[in-house]
This record gives C-alpha cells, sequence and structure tokens, in this order.
C-alpha cells in the first residue's frame, strides 16, 4: 500500500526470531516493512543463545497468551520447517520427577498440557521412562512424556525466515540502533544511530538494502567503506513508520516505555549452558527437563539437531542487559543439577559453554500487541522462554493484526519457500559427487570437524543477507562449530570472507565492529 | 576400485618420513593426502630453529627440517595429492578422500599409515568463565596467523599454558612488537621444554606463573582483559589471589589431542592416555594393515623422534605388503606404572619381534633423582637413573630382542620409575 506519508508503513526493531518471524508474515502482505538490528546480523541475541527446542506446549498457564502462542507455533512447526528448510526434528521430550511428594506437580503438568492443547501426553513409571532412556537415573520416579517436544537450529530458523522475509521484500538494516521513537500523526518517527556500514560482496545484486535516502551500503565498494567516516556515535538519522513491532528482547521495555504511559520491565535472566561434542550426541535422544521441585529447578538435557549434547540453562536475574558472560558457579550448576537426572554425563567433552539472556517479563506473559495508549505500536515483549517455539505463531498473530489494522492486502505473488544451503557432508554419495562436479568449491574442505566446505562458506555470505562476520558464517554453515572450535580454519574461513566481500582483513571481525580479529601486518 | 600398496593419510613431518622409509623398503607404490596446500604439516608454521638435532645434527627451522623431508619425497617421485581431506576409513582399508579436482573418491589400500597429527585444545573445553570476545586464540592458530598469513593478532597479551607453542608464541609475539605480559600455568611445573622456558621466557623477563590459571575474562567485542588467580593442589582457584591483567589478546596452549575421528571410522579403540590408537611394537593398530605414527600416536616432544618413529611405522607397512605378516603370536602387553604415565607401543609381538624396539613415554610429574627401570614380571632387567624428569619432555627405553629371548615367559613388560 506504500502510505507516501511515511518511511515504511511498518517497522520492526530486532532481528531475533521474533522479529524476523513477524518480519516474514508481513512479507505476506502489501506493506512496506522495515526491519532494523543493532548488529551485524539477525540472529544475534536471544535467538542465538538458548536451549535450541520447540516446547510442547505444557509449562505455560492454562489460558495464557503464552500458552496459545506456544502450542500454536509448534503446530507450526512442521510446515515451516518444510518450507524453510529448517533443519527441525520432534524427537520428543521427558519431564522427570524425582520423588512421590512430587506427583502432583507432574500430574498438574499433565492436566495443564491437556487444557492447552497439547497432543499425546502421557505420564509414564520410572522403568518406563529409562526403557526409553537408558541414561535416566534410578532416582526418576515417573515422568510426563510429550511426543510432540522437538529441536531445531535456533539459527537456521531465525536466518531462514529473514532471508524468506528479505525475498518478500522486507528491507533489513544492520548496525542500525533505535535510540528514540515520538509519536508522529497516526504514526512514529524514529530516530537512529548507523554505528557501521554492511558491506556488500559480489552478492550485491541479491541483496538489496537500499535504506530511503540512498544511504544503504548497496553499490558501495570495500574503499568507500574503508574511507567512509563514521561520527564518533554514529550517524543519526529519523525514520517514520505507520507501524512499530518492538521485537527487541531484553530491550523491549525501552521502546515499550518511550511510547507508553503504561510502563514495563524486562529483566535478563542469563542462562548458562555447556555444549559437548558430537560424540555425546546420543547419550539421551529426547529432551530431558527436571520437574521443578523441592530442590528447585533442573537444567535441561538435550540432543541438539546437529546430534551435541546441549545441557543448561540456569537462571540468574542480572542488572546488565549485555551480561552474556558465564560464572564459574554457574557453569558448577550445570554439572550439578544434570547429573540428578541423567547419569554419566561425559563432561570431558564439552566443547563450549555459553550464556544467553531470556527477556524476563515480571508477569512472566508474553506482551503481544498495541498498548492501550500507543496505538500502532504493537509489542512482543517478555519474549522469554518458550519464545523460539512461540515464534511462528507470534509472527502470524501480529502480522494478522497490522494488516488488518492497515487494510493492507495479500500479496499475489508471496514467495514461500526458501532453500538453505546444502549441507554437502550429509548428502549421499551421488549427489555430493554431483555437486562437486558442479561447483568444485564443495570439494574443498575447510572446516575439517564439521566437514563444511569453502562452497558452504562462499554461499553463507554471497546469499541474501548474507554472513558479514565469522559468527554469521558459524551460524549459517557450522563452520568452527565443530570441536576444534575454529582452531585450523579461522585463518581460511578469514581469507574467505575478505575476499568476497571486499573487507580488508585488518577489519574482519567476529561479530560486531569492535570485534576484529586482528590487529594489523607484520 | 584403484589400489594403492600405501596410502598415508597426512603430509606433515610424520606422513613425510613414513613415506619415504616405505619407498627405500621397496614399495612403488605410495599416495600420500594431505589436507593442507603444501607439504610439510605444522613444521611450516614452526619457524623458529631447534629442529633436527637429532636427525641431521644441524638445528634447522621448521620449514627447513620439512624442506628436507620434501625434498626426499620430491626425489623420490612419491605421489601426493594436496587439498584433499580423508573422510573415512574403514577397517578394510577402504580409505575415501574428497578434494576439488577429484570429488570424492574411494580407493582401496594395501596398508594404511594414519599420520593426521593432532590440534590444540580450545578455550570452550576448559569451561573458562567469562566473556567470549575476539582476541582468544589457541597458540597455532596465532602461529598460523602471523608466520603464514602475517597478521599481528594483537599488542598486548596474556598466555594461558606453558606447553611449547606457547613458549614459543610469547618469544615470536615479543620480537613482534606486541608486550606479552604473562605466562600461567595451572599446573606447579611447565608442560615445555626446558629449554623453550630459558630462551622464549627467561630471555625476555617474561614471568611464567606456575599453579594459575584464568578465572575469568573480560571485554564483549574484543578482548580487554582476563583475571588471573592462583590455584590449590586440586586446581581449584583461591580466592583473594585474583589479579587482573589488562589485554587484548589471550593465547591457549593447554594441550594438544591427537585428531583420531578416521582412526575411529576404522573401529580403532583409542588409548586412554595417549588420546591414540593402541599399537604393538610395528607401530600396527589393532586393525590389520593399518599403521600410526607421529603425533596422532601420541603427543611428541622433538620432531626428530616422530621422524624415527614414522620410518619404522613405514617400513613395517612395507613389510606387510611384501609379506602380508600373520597376525603376531606370543603378545607381551607392556605396562606403564609408578609415575610412567604410558608407553607406545602399548604391547611386543615377540614373533617377528626386530633387534630392538624403542618404547617412548612420558611421566606423570616432575620427579628429582629417580630411576627408570624396567621389569620382565617381577625380575629388575634395567634401570637407569635420571637427575630430572618432567612431563614435557618424552623419555625412553630400548628392549631388545635378545634380552627377551632369555626370559621366554615374560607375560608382562613393566616400566616405572623407581626413588632408589
Amino acid at each position: 500500500m506504500n502510505n507516501q506519508r511515511y518511511d515504511a508503513d511498518v517497522v520492526v526493531i530486532g532481528g531475533g526470531v521474533t522479529g524476523c518471524a513477524v518480519a516474514r508474515e508481513l512479507s505476506r502482505y502489501d506493506l512496506k516493512v522495515c526491519l532494523l538490528e543493532r548488529t551485524e546480523d539477525v540472529c544475534s541475541g536471544t535467538s542465538k543463545a538458548n536451549s535450541a527446542i520447540i516446547h510442547a506446549g505444557y509449562d505455560a498457564a492454562a489460558g495464557s497468551v503464552m500458552a496459545k502462542m506456544n502450542v500454536e507455533g509448534n503446530r507450526l512447526m512442521d510446515q515451516l520447517a518444510a518450507d524453510l528448510d529448517i533443519p527441525f526434528r520432534r524427537n520428543g521430550s521427558l519431564v522427570l520427577c524425582f520423588s512421590e511428594e512430587d506427583m502432583p506437580g507432574l500430574q498438574e503438568l499433565y492436566v495443564r498440557g491437556v487444557t492447552n492443547g497439547v497432543p499425546g501426553l502421557r505420564i509414564i513409571s520410572g522403568d518406563e521412562a529409562r526403557r526409553m532412556e537408558p541414561n535416566l537415573t534410578d532416582e526418576v520416579v515417573a515422568a510426563l512424556y510429550a511426543p510432540t517436544g522437538g529441536i531445531v537450529c535456533p539459527f537456521n530458523m531465525t536466518i531462514a525466515l529473514a532471508e524468506n522475509a528479505c525475498e518478500n521484500g522486507v528491507e533489513f538494516h544492520f548496525l542500525t540502533e533505535v535510540t528514540e521513537i515520538r509519536k508522529c500523526g497516526e504514526g512514529y518517527e524514529l530516530s537512529v544511530r548507523e554505528t557501521g556500514e554492511r558491506t556488500d560482496g559480489p552478492a550485491g545484486d541479491a541483496y538489496k538494502a537500499e535504506c530511503e535516502d540512498g544511504t544503504g551500503a548497496a553499490g558501495k565498494t570495500a574503499a568507500d567503506l574503508q574511507e567512509a567516516e563514521m561520527p564518533e556515535n554514529g550517524a543519526v538519522k529519523t525514520i517514520t513508520a505507520r507501524f512499530v513491532v518492538n521485537a527487541a528482547g531484553v530491550y523491549a521495555d525501552r521502546f515499550h516505555n518511550m511510547v507508553s504511559r503504561r510502563r514495563i520491565s524486562i529483566t535478563p535472566r542469563r542462562g548458562t549452558y555447556c555444549l559437548l561434542d558430537q560424540e555425546a550426541g546420543h547419550h539421551v535422544d529426547k529432551t530431558i527437563f527436571q520437574l521443578p521441585g523441592k530442590y528447585g529447578k533442573g537444567v535441561l538435557v538435550t540432543p541438539t539437531i546437529h546430534g551435541n549434547l546441549l545441557i543448561g540453562p540456569t537462571a540468574a536475574d542480572i542488572g546488565d542487559k549485555e551480561g552474556t558472560y558465564t560464572t564459574a558457579e554457574e557453569l558448577a550448576e550445570v554439572t550439578a543439577k544434570s547429573a540428578r537426572g541423567v547419569k554419566d554425563i561425559p563432561y570431558r567433552q564439552v566443547i563450549t559453554s555459553f550464556a544467553g539472556l531470556r527477556a524476563h517479563e515480571a508477569g512472566h506473559e508474553f506482551i503481544l500487541g498495541e498498548p492501550e495508549d500507543a496505538p500502532g505500536f504493537f509489542d512482543a515483549a517478555g519474549i522469554e522462554s518458550p519464545g523460539l517455539s512461540s515464534a511462528p505463531a507470534i509472527g502470524v498473530y501480529l502480522a494478522e493484526m497490522i494488516a488488518q489494522k492497515a487494510g493492507a492486502p495479500v500479496k499475489e505473488h508471496f514467495v514461500s519457500t526458501r532453500k538453505g544451503i546444502p549441507h554437502v557432508a550429509a548428502m549421499d554419495r551421488e549427489s555430493r559427487a554431483a555437486l562437486i562436479a558442479e561447483r568444485p568449491d564443495y570439494g574443498t574442505i575447510v572446516c575439517r570437524c564439521e566437514n563444511v566446505s569453502e562452497g558452504e562458506i562462499v554461499d553463507s555470505i554471497r546469499r541474501p543477507l548474507g554472513a558479514r562476520s565469522l559468527d554469521g558464517i558459524k551460524r549459517r554453515v557450522r563452520q568452527g562449530m565443530g570441536r576444534c572450535q575454529a582452531g585450523f580454519c579461522t585463518p581460511r574461513t578469514m581469507e574467505i570472507l575478505s575476499r568476497e566481500t571486499g573487507i580488508p582483513m585488518e577489519k574482519i571481525c567476529k561479530n560486531q565492529p569492535g570485534s576484529e580479529m586482528i590487529t594489523g601486518e607484520i | 576400485m584403484r589400489h594403492h600398496d600405501i596410502v598415508i593419510v597426512g603430509g606433515g613431518p610424520a606422513g613425510l618420513a613414513a613415506a619415504v622409509a616405505a619407498r627405500k623398503a621397496g614399495i612403488s607404490d605410495i599416495l600420500i593426502l594431505e589436507r593442507d596446500n603444501v607439504l610439510g604439516g605444522i613444521l611450516n608454521q614452526c619457524i623458529h630453529n631447534g629442529f633436527g638435532l637429532h636427525t641431521f645434527k644441524e638445528e634447522l627451522t621448521g620449514p627447513e627440517y620439512a624442506a628436507r623431508y620434501i625434498a626426499q619425497v620430491e626425489e623420490e617421485k612419491i605421489p601426493y595429492r594436496l587439498n584433499t581431506i580423508v573422510v573415512d576409513i574403514t577397517r578394510s582399508r577402504e580409505v575415501t578422500y574428497i578434494n576439488r579436482e577429484e570429488g570424492l573418491v574411494t580407493i582401496r589400500a594395501g596398508a594404511v599409515i594414519l599420520a593426521m597429527g593432532c590440534r590444540e585444545r580450545p578455550r570452550g573445553a576448559l569451561n573458562t568463565p567469562g566473556y567470549r570476545p575476539a582476541g582468544i586464540y589457541s597458540a597455532g592458530t596465532a602461529q598460523r596467523l602471523m608466520n603464514i598469513e602475517g597478521y599481528l593478532v594483537g599488542k598486548e597479551a596474556v598466555i594461558l599454558g606453558s606447553g611449547d607453542i606457547g613458549l614459543i608464541m610469547a618469544r615470536r609475539m615479543t620480537l613482534e612488537g606486541a608486550k606479552v605480559k604473562v605466562v600461567a600455568e595451572i599446573m606447579p611445573y611447565s608442560g615445555g621444554l626446558k629449554r623453550n622456558i630459558v630462551q622464549c621466557l627467561d630471555d625476555y623477563g617474561i614471568p611464567l606463573k606456575l599453579s594459575h590459571t584464568v578465572v575469568d575474562i573480560h571485554g564483549k567485542e574484543r578482548l580487554t582483559g582476563v583475571t588471573i588467580a592462583e590455584v590449590d593442589e586440586n586446581k581449584n582457584p583461591i580466592p583473594g589471589t585474583e589479579e587482573y591483567y589488562s589485554c587484548d589478546t589471550l593465547l591457549l596452549s593447554v594441550g594438544l589431542i591427537p585428531e583420531n575421528e578416521l582412526s575411529k571410522s576404522a573401529g580403532i579403540s583409542l588409548n586412554r592416555v595417549t588420546s591414540g590408537p593402541n599399537v604393538n611394537d610395528r607401530l600396527e593398530t589393532e586393525a590389520e594393515g593399518i599403521y600410526a605414527c607421529g603425533n596422532v600416536l601420541h603427543v611428541h616432544d622433538l620432531v626428530d623422534f616422530v621422524s624415527q618413529e614414522a620410518a619404522l611405522a613405514g617400513e613395517n607397512a612395507a613389510e606387510y605388503v611384501k609379506n602380508a605378516a600373520s597376525d603376531g603370536e606370543n603378545v607381551i602387553p607392556l605396562v606403564a606404572a609408578d609415575g610412567v604415565r604410558y608407553t607406545v607401543p602399548q604391547f611386543l609381538e615377540m614373533d617377528g619381534m626386530r633387534d630392538s624396539v624403542t618404547v617412548r613415554f612420558r611421566v606423570a610429574d616432575v620427579y628429582r633423582d629417580r630411576y627408570i627401570s624396567v621389569y620382565y614380571d617381577d625380575q629388575l632387567i634395567s634401570r637407569k637413573k635420571k637427575k630430572v624428569l618432567a612431563p614435557g619432555e618424552m623419555e625412553q627405553v630400548v628392549l631388545s630382542k635378545k634380552s627377551l629371548a632369555e626370559y621366554p615367559r615374560t607375560e608382562r613388560i613393566t616400566i616405572r620409575t623407581e626413588v632408589e
């Protein structure tokens, strides 16, 4: 509909899984949508550091928005995974109960799940649980089995949603931080600070994200970028939009409170995880939760979709919205708590540990939609667990609401599918050979632990919204995700990224500007 | 399916020496598969000197040492493939590799020599708390970036772990103008060679803090500093001993892990201590016709010993190809005890044993004035007094067939350290 009075019909703040899901669903409609992301890539906050699971939906209170979105999001996953080529498996989940006196709690969870509409729930005996999962401890007296629980790659899911949104016309602006939001007529005016510029590689043709005033990176050469002087606090611009979607994760309270007097407060709740080698990936097959009981809340043990074993998270409410550090205490807590439900976890095989922040809102409920005093401003706030599971449903829910309010018709040519980067090592022999014959760089292995070829790395850079940092490559094709943690492949990957984008080696970053890998030439 | 008499996985020092020895033993059909774009392996980035004192009786740099073997490989016209990764080895010696020219290829080998080397233990494996910024490198990665690619990884560095690569990199960074503030080692002794501590730290006034480790990592984007603390005898940090060091680089030299994923694909089980395959005195693994040598077998201190060991593997593989030797009989296990952590080989096969067999091992702690003793069952056979034994240095004893023949009913051979 392209309302001429605004730069965009909808501005989405935040390129996490929620923002990307909303943007993708909005792109079904005839709307000019613009997504602003503070960092250099999508999937850089909470979406990159979580349990990577699709919850069945028995946790959230019956009748809550959270419950509704979780169960609906879970239901949508099969189609979404098929459409967008996202690795996803319904491995099922178990909630372990350790004592007879906690049984009413397990029963309550079952009833809540049934009320929420979770299919196939069953309470099983400790022995049956151990038959399903031989590495459960003898302490387990019963378990709630949910066959619809699943595991997913949160990176791929977010990136797939973003790529599909991009293909359907959503503009992505990276390194763009919203500093202020003001009411402006029926819509909003946003002040944004550009903290850097995205270099466009040879794939520039595929990626056109020019800003309205033409300051986008498209068409610029690496030399231009080197020359470009960025004011110390970044270039400040304004963007106007009829509607705003606030999908800013742990910062969602900040933006909400800029436009609404009904204040909300988001507390970053840090969760620490340990990731184990793929050799440990079969230690359990289902996602193993612990029923909160007299010993407090436990941690989960789950295989990841890529075959590692993931254990965590702890829960520590902190003040720092950037506090993604791990502590010795929380790492020890992961180890100690996991042992109660699952025995003999080979912690020698830890390949990395990390922490993520959940955007915890005091009422433990998703805040979706317009505050009464800020029409046109749509919150997707307080998106903590089960946020990843709920993202597909939140996207549909908010997009429908906005499209209706905007009176926007459905587009004629919405592209609903997206094809991922080929995972060459997982292909059968003939397909792999054929692919290498066609593109020999699929035959040069760069990351030997995960068997990632140069061709896949090149693809990750050349795609629409392609990677511009080492972490961006890692999240797209798993280069450096393996047991050597990028020890061998870092230099080669840096070279490929520099070659493909024209970013000089000294400017190659791990993630955001400021995370440069090297300090100069010898 | 294409056949080669001997397929060597890895073209580093072990693979090269094995190839040359196999050729000299009369095998013409050899193929070396190398994943990098040049032969020589990790030696190419070890531009410091100190290599080859045993082998060539002179001090060479890493690339020079490699060049001598590469020259022999070229002279003998031993075929090799570069930029080629082996993705699978079966117990029946089918080797699958991949490269851009040939794609995915499976070949059958008369004998396979595993020479894949080792990798560095990464930060993640230490579970060190803190942020995860740029600027944290394993020492070898930084070495490659500096010595092969020509980039400076940072200006102010702290090094965790006193393995040899970390020590070498302390000097290397200093020479390039960086300030190396401290080397922290969690153990009460260094894991590196004495000569490296003297030549790389002492000569440059870089402090080595034993029984210290990194307990926190600061900086969200690029590293801004680390906190170091002293540890108690259980390696737990002692509260109150924390010290902050500002730095933009943390190098890790905290252990090397033999890269045995392919050995496992061939169904070869690994030794718990060495993380390499168990081998007999011919360096043959439990899979017939598959041999192992160099750092994939156990992590060495000097490349000279890698070359010796690999040459032996090459000769034995050649022997196997020519005679298809049967499974050895009369197997005697070698037992590591009392401060000896492991032995390589792990067992002897008396039939077909050479006149002498070199057994290599490392000790578990720093010991002074101890004997290294060899027992056949309970009978002391030989002992040699050592002023100092350290985990950073590989030790060896030589067993002779003649002496073993004098004890025909020996059931096990024990190598231990003894005080008196």
